[in-house]
Order: C-alpha cells, then structure tokens, then sequence
C-alpha cells in the first residue's frame, strides 16, 4: 500500500530527498524555507545521514561541496538572498563537475525582499546564476506531490551530468498542504563516480587530480557545451493541459502554473479556446516544443510572479512569431508583497488581449 | 672505523608525502611557507596518514600545495576551505581533514568560518600561515599585518586609525571551547622548525583522537612583500614578528569537558515526545 | 673527519641561503662568481671534510634542494661481499 500523507512543498521535498538517498544535508534559516531545515533535522539523522545547520549560506553551500567530493549524496535549501550567497560556490562545483542538489523555495526580491511568494529568482536559477558561464539544471515543481518526485530526480540528474541541480519553488508550494504519495523513484543507472576523494587507500594509493581541466579553459567549455547539448535533448520535461486546439497558449510555472490551469477551466467554460504548457525544467527549456505548439495559436500569455523573466525565454523560443503578452507581478490581488495571481485575473487577462486584437 | 663497509644513509630528503615534479617553479626564494609544507609532508609520513589525509587548500599562496602534497586535496575558494574541511569531516569522520590558509583567508574573509568552527569543534586541523600581508595578491595589508608595516594598500605604514590592530587568531582560538589545541609556532630556525613540526604532529594526533578542533598559527617570512632579502626576512620573523606574536601553546586538552543542564533540556519549543 | 656528505639540486636551489646561515660548520658557500644553471648562484658544497651529518641544512632548505646522507657502519654489508 502506498504511504500517503498529507504534506506541505517544503515538508514532501525532505522525504523526497530522503527517499532519494541523501545522506548529508547542510542548511541556515531563512522562511520561506525553515520547514526543510526543520523536518531533515529530524528526520535525516534517522536514515542515518549528516544534518548540520551552518552559520551562513556560504558555509553551508562549502559543506555540500566538500560532501560532495566524498562522493555522498549532498544537499542544501535556501530561499532567494540565500542563493545569491551561495552562488561563488555553486560556480566552483560547476568548474569542477561536482554534483550537488539546491532547493530555492522563492521568496519576494530584490534585496532582502519580502518572505511572501514570488517567482523573481527565475533569471538567476535559469542562467547559471554566478560568474563563469556556466549553467545548471532547474527544475520547477508545482505541487507537494512533485516536489517529493522531482528532489529525486535532482539527485539523480545531478549526479548522471556531475552538475548542480536547483529546484525552484515557492513560498506557496513550500507552505500549501496537499496529499502525497510517498514513493520512491527510479531513472535507470548512473555511471560510476570514479572522481570522488575519499583519501589515497581507497584508489590503491593513487592521486588523483580533480583539476581536469587546469590550464585549459577552452576545453572545459567545449566539454560543456557537448553536455549542455545532451542534456537539452534529453531532459527537458513539460506539461501541456488542454492544449489540443488551443488558440491562446498561457505559459506559467510553479504555484502560478496552479492558477493558471483553474483560469483554463474557467475560459474553457467561457468558450475560449486557452490551453497551458508548463515548463517542469527551467532550464533546458522546452524551446522547440513551445514553437511546435504555437503554430496554430494566436496569442501566447505569460503569467509569471515577477516582473518579466520567464518572457524572455518565450521570446527567445518564439522569435516573433506569435504576439506575447504578459501578466507579471502587476496581475497580484494586492499590491503588497502577500499579493497572488489568482485565475479570475488571467482570465480577465485573456479577454482582455482578444479584444485589443478584434479592434 | 670497525669491521663493516661504510654505506651513505639518507637521514634528510623529500618527505614521501612531499611531490616536487608539478611545476616548473615553487614559492620565492627564503619563502617559509615551503618549510611549513615540508613539515607538513614529514608528519604525514610520520604518522602514516597519507592514505586517509583530505586537504581543503585555501586561495592564495597556500593553495600552491594542492598539488605539492600527495594527498587527496581540495581545491576551494578564498576564505571557504575550514567550512569545506568541517563539511567532509561530517560526511568522512574517518578522514583526516586539514586545511590550509593564509591570514587572507582565514584571517580576513573568512574569519566568520575558523570561530564557527571552533565553537562547534569540529575535529579537523587548520595550518593558519600568518605572514603579516597578501602574499599572492602581492602585499596588501592583511588582518595580521604589523602596526606601521608599508604595504601597497597602506603605503605610508599601517595605522590604527584606517586599519586597526593585527588580528591574534591563536589566542582567540584558546578562548573557545570547543577548541583542542591552539599554538603558534615558527619555521625561521632550526630549533623552531623542530618545534613548528612536533605542534603539526600534535594537533593532527588531537584530531585522529576526535578530541576537538585545533589550530596551529604558523609565522612566515615573505621576503618579496616585505621588501627584504631571504635572511633579512628571517631575521625580522626573529625581531619583530614575534614581538607582536609570541609563541607558544595556547591550549592543549586531551578532553573537553561540559555537561548538559537537564533543566534546561526541559525547555523550548519542540516538546518532547 | 666527514660524518656525512650532502647532495645539492641546483635546478632546485633557489640561492636563499638559508642553508649557508644555518650550517654549524660552515661548510656550504654560494660562490658569487658561479651561476648555477638557471642562471643565478647557486649553493655549493664547499667544505666537506667538516660535514658533520646534522641534516639542518637539508630541513631548512625551503626547496628541497639538499639531501643529507649520514656515514654508518653496516654489518649487513660485510656478507654481502664487494
């Protein structure tokens, strides 16, 4: 029988990695995220891994790379100013090849923001997020149930492409109860990691340097660019809801992914033609399938909690091709920060933009 | 001579642990910072750790001997490695994690690290080399530099007014109590280097008995930023370095010791049960 | 009456003179008017008859460049033959 249990986002991403075989866990405070740090700290060292609660970001993103190193599955979880401490770091491990798994619950910014709900981080996840150009895998969860799921798949994809994978939630997801089936899961097998430095007895006394690319800068980024490749044509996951004769194409991810399926349902009744693809990794970005989709559409509307981030990325897919449009934060019920885009204003949105287009 | 051959037998060489063959070049000539590492390669050698040794290797001249050591190294950013050193100790508590930085890193970005540390005990080791400046970034005032000390970011001397006063790590380290073993030692004479090895020795034996954290503070010469010759440099470790920084053992327990106030475990958020 | 003898790198050394301020016998030199091969003086072996087998000279050396070998008498030799 399955395990099923009411759990919140933050709440199903501790038994995720759990279920997932992390064995260390290194975090600080900050909401929206502490529910993380609270339930690993108890259960983690129950399933015999390392809790540690760090004196800063930085430490705690040193600890998970040190761990890393050991060739134990490593995690942290931060909110928005926790990944911009982290991100020296995170650009090391991406130089190096050290796998790792970062969970952004997103919280409101810039600067110290507010602890509500946004989507703002969305740039810096997506674009790699630190100096050196490099990129990272990000997946984006919508409910409890994927956050369990996909924190799995991070570990997974992190260590299949020795890369850091962030999963980017937010505050809603992380705070908002719902059922979940805990099951593990599996994604088939991982090569062996033959890097790790667990002190010369264990490779029969042989050194071994994790530098390989010291001195040639060019070929790491050749390499890469051969991974990113691969990764790009393997990986990227969606989902497409009510999309088989839409006309108008929402694009939303996270809890605003959530709103603007309830808006599909509600313009659908209205007799408008409106379907949903919701990017599930961030990055790679599910570039040919939007163009794909969108032949047939007129107008493409991006929700998204923020300012105009996720845009970009649909422009850069469509190219032109189809008007974009746009309800950023501004579509909020309220103007502070406990501001949420809810279904009824997208759909207001999408009226909106078809009569604009009819004059 | 007796009855037997007379055969040469090596007493001084490279330490096993020491690797020259990396580069075409090592540290500045009358640099002490090779002294520490052959002191370093000696201990490994004694205590037959290389096989279990990880060493986190800080940014700047220090981070030189990621590859001048033949144990599994760590390469980490400026400032990061005691929190790198703490995270795989966690992971590896067989492991012996050292770490190695300079006043820089240690000293300077990342203090808030080398405190935390202590204060959680973390069983590791950190070789902290106080050279009084930036060697890398090449001579710029460091935490540890001497009041009045003409460095290129205080080119008329260090004043306390703009920089204050050198930053005495050892000692802070004798205050906290999760640390083991704290001492500064230095390498500019054969009698001290002596010394310099058997505190090394000590603080990794404090480690492999899971007693605590330990630091050993190590003074340095560096001729090129001082403006000094090799022996110059030596005789101002002797003159005026240690006027600001004595040796010596600041703390050594072979135990902490602490209890739990039952009382106290009674209260707090999280209920029991 | 050398106790021992000692081996200099001059691709190692680095002309600190470390070794020659701490030898208690005086018997190592850096001769100005020799360069070594990377084209500076280098540290010379110039007294050996006084080496007395320390291995100061070899710890103190920050560049590895000096090995001390120590004169001793060995049983096992003698069943080995020539």
């Amino acid at each position: 029988m399955a395990d099923r249990r009411l759990l919140s986002g933050n709440e199903a991403i501790g038994w995720g990695a759990i279920l997932g075989e992390c064995k260390a866990f290194f975090g600080y405070p900050i909401t929206p995220q502490s529910e993380i740090l609270e339930f690993l700290a108890t259960e983690l060292p129950k399933a015999g891994g390392v809790f540690l609660q760090t004196e800063d970001e930085i430490a705690a993103v040193s600890m998970v790379y040190g761990s890393s190193m050991t060739g134990t599955r490593t995690m942290s979880a931060t909110s928005s100013p926790g990944i911009s401490l982290m991100q020296e770091t995170v650009s090391l491990m991406a130089y190096l090849k050290v796998p790792s798994v970062i969970v952004d619950v997103c919280r409101f910014g810039p600067g110290s923001g507010m602890a509500q709900t946004s989507q703002t981080d969305y740039r810096q996840v997506t674009k790699g997020g630190g100096h050196g150009g490099y990129r990272c895998i990000v997946l984006a969860p919508s409910s409890s149930q994927e956050c369990c799921d996909l924190i799995q798949l991070a570990f997974w994809l992190a260590d299949r492409y020795r890369m850091t994978v962030y999963v980017l939630t937010d505050a809603t997801i992380g705070q908002s109860c719902e059922l979940v089936d805990l099951k593990t899961r599996d994604f088939g097998t991982l090569p062996d990691k033959d890097w790790v430095l667990r002190g010369l007895d264990e490779r029969g006394g042989n050194r071994q340097g994790i530098h390989q690319h010291m001195w040639d800068y060019v070929g790491y980024h050749v390499d890469m660019n051969e991974k990113y490749r691969e990764i790009t044509e393997n990986e990227i996951k969606y989902e497409s809801y009510r999309m088989d004769d839409a006309e108008v194409i929402l694009v939303a991810y996270g809890y605003v992914s959530r709103m603007a399926k309830g808006a599909v349902d509600l313009a659908r009744e209205e007799g408008l033609k409106v379907g949903l693809l919701r990017p599930i990794t961030l990055w790679p970005f599910p570039t040919n399938v939007l163009r794909e989709l969108s032949s047939r559409a007129r107008h493409i509307l991006v929700v998204e909690h923020s300012s105009g981030l996720l845009v970009e990325d649909v422009e850069c897919a469509l190219q032109g091709k189809v008007p974009i449009h746009l309800l950023g934060i501004w579509g909020a019920h309220r103007r502070d920060s406990s501001g949420i885009i809810y279904p009824e204003r997208i759909v207001e949105e999408i009226k909106q933009m078809e009569n604009v287009a009819k004059l | 001579m007796g009855n037997g051959a007379i055969i040469k037998q090596q007493i001084v060489g490279k330490p096993k642990a020491v690797q020259l063959d990396f580069l075409p070049f090592k540290f500045c000539p009358g640099c002490h910072e090779s002294l520490v590492w052959r002191a370093l390669g000696e201990v490994i050698d004694e205590l037959d750790i290389q096989g279990k040794a990880i060493a986190c290797l800080d940014i700047g001249c220090s981070g030189i001997l990621m590859v001048g050591l033949a144990v599994d190294g760590i390469h980490c950013l400026h400032g990061r490695s005691t929190a790198v050193a703490a995270g795989v100790k966690r992971v590896l508590p067989q492991a012996i994690c050292f770490n190695i930085g300079g006043d820089g890193s240690l000293g300077a970005i990342g203090v808030g690290h080398v405190i935390n540390v202590m204060m959680r005990s973390d069983p590791i080791t950190t070789i902290f080399l106080n050279n009084s400046g930036y060697g890398m970034t090449g001579g710029q005032v460091a935490p540890t530099s001497l009041l009045g000390l003409r460095t290129t970011t205080t080119p008329e001397g260090r004043d306390v007014q703009s920089a204050g006063f050198p930053l005495h790590l050892s000692e802070i380290a004798a205050t906290m109590k999760g640390t083991a073993y704290s001492s500064r030692v230095s390498v500019h004479t054969p009698a001290n280097y002596q010394k310099a090895r058997k505190a090394i020795k000590t603080a990794f034996l404090k480690q492999m008995d899971g007693v605590g954290y330990s630091l050993v503070e190590i003074l340095c010469a560096c001729p090129p930023n001082w403006g000094l010759s090799p022996l110059a440099a030596n005789s101002f470790v002797e003159e005026k370095l240690i006027g600001e920084f004595p040796l010596g053992e600041f703390k050594n327990v072979d135990q902490i010791e602490y209890t739990v106030d039952p009382e106290i475990n009674k209260v707090g958020r999280v209920k029991r049960g | 009456m050398a106790k021992g003898e000692i081996a200099i790198d001059e691709m190692l050394c680095q002309s600190c003179g470390f070794c020659v301020e701490f030898c208690n016998q005086e018997c190592i030199a850096i001769p100005e008017n020799r360069l070594g091969p990377r084209g500076f003086p280098v540290a010379v072996f110039s007294v050996p008859d006084k080496c007395s087998a320390c291995g100061i000279c070899g710890w103190m050396c920050p560049d590895f460049a000096i090995q001390v070998f120590k004169y001793v008498e060995s049983e096992a030799n003698i069943n080995q033959g020539s």
